[in-house]
């Protein structure tokens, strides 16, 4: 059997790389989401891993739950995007300003 | 044996090059790709994990509808995507500090952490009651679990209704159904007795 180190490495490893992304990617929003589903990814992944290793299904049932989270998230956050490029004709997050104080 | 942890490196290896390719393409499409194959390498390791539901429905729900959704919308927004990745190098420094700052936090927690073997086998189910992983997770998420099943649920349900109610568009010239006409309406009101001569129309 692998040693769990190596499952929490990659999944660390991926979750940074969705702050990467969320960081990286100004001027486009749909990689933004993108990076929230990779982190989302990675907490799986951790779940999955404790869960196998701990003989424990619940952290399976919890993965569950995240995907459905995550799945109605990238629902919503398209639907907000269309309705938002239909109004607005841009996706940039720098020109999300109309809430500013 | 080996095979496994060759398997294990080989997927993850490929899942880490295609985030890092999701992050950094400049075309969305390319992005949504190698998001799915980031997944089916997810999906992968899974597999090696022994979690064989869960692998399946991350293929299922993952690929099948959560991508492809992205591919949609993505494809439906007429956006020029060459004028995209030009922030990038202006956004390096802060995001590279606070990237390496987390991964340094996850990497310390990871290295000094030991296993504590008290709490092992904290299931009724364990793996040695010869069911298979479906089966496990049926026999806890009914039972044990109702309530995340429920909440699960709910939460599909107020996220299908939000997508609905923001993305409809009502146009004034669409005929609508209005009931309360249709109940208020009887015979005086909608039958007109018109008094013709013979030879003419109306």
């Amino acid at each position: 059997m692998i040693a769990i180190n190596n499952y929490l490495a990659l999944a660390s490893i991926l979750f940074v790389i969705g702050i990467f992304g969320v960081f990286l990617n100004k001027k486009n929003i749909i990689i933004i989401l993108m990076s929230i589903e990779l982190m989302l990814l990675a907490v799986n992944i951790n779940l999955v891993a404790f869960s196998t290793y701990l003989n424990d299904v619940t952290g399976q049932i919890f993965s569950l739950l995240v995907l459905t989270v995550a799945a109605a998230e990238a629902a919503i956050g398209l639907a907000i995007l269309v309705i938002y490029f239909r109004n607005k004709g841009s996706i940039a997050v720098e020109d999300i300003t109309e809430m500013k104080g | 044996m080996i095979v496994v942890s060759l398997l294990f490196y080989l997927f993850s290896f490929i899942m880490i090059a295609s985030a890092f390719m999701v992050i950094l393409s400049r075309n969305p499409v390319h992005s949504v790709l190698f998001l799915i194959l980031c997944f089916f390498n997810s999906a992968g390791i899974f597999l090696i994990l022994g979690a064989e539901f869960l692998a399946f429905i991350l293929v299922i729900v993952y690929v099948g509808a959560v991508a492809v959704l992205f591919l949609f919308v993505v494809m439906m927004l007429d956006v020029e995507f060459k004028s995209i990745s030009t922030s990038v190098i202006s956004y390096l420094p802060i995001g590279m500090t606070i990237g390496v700052i987390v991964l340094a936090e996850l990497m310390l927690v990871l290295f000094t952490w030991k296993r504590d073997y008290s709490v092992t086998d904290s299931s009724i189910i364990s793996k040695d009651m010869q069911y298979s992983n479906t089966e496990m997770i049926g026999l806890v998420l009914y039972t044990d679990n109702i309530l995340f099943f429920q909440l699960a649920g709910l939460i599909l349900l107020a996220s299908m209704i939000g997508a609905i109610v923001l993305t409809v568009n009502h146009r004034p010239s669409a005929k609508r159904q209005d009931i309360n006409k249709q109940v208020e309406r009887d015979a005086e009101n909608s039958i007109e007795n018109i008094d013709m001569k013979p030879g003419s129309g109306i």
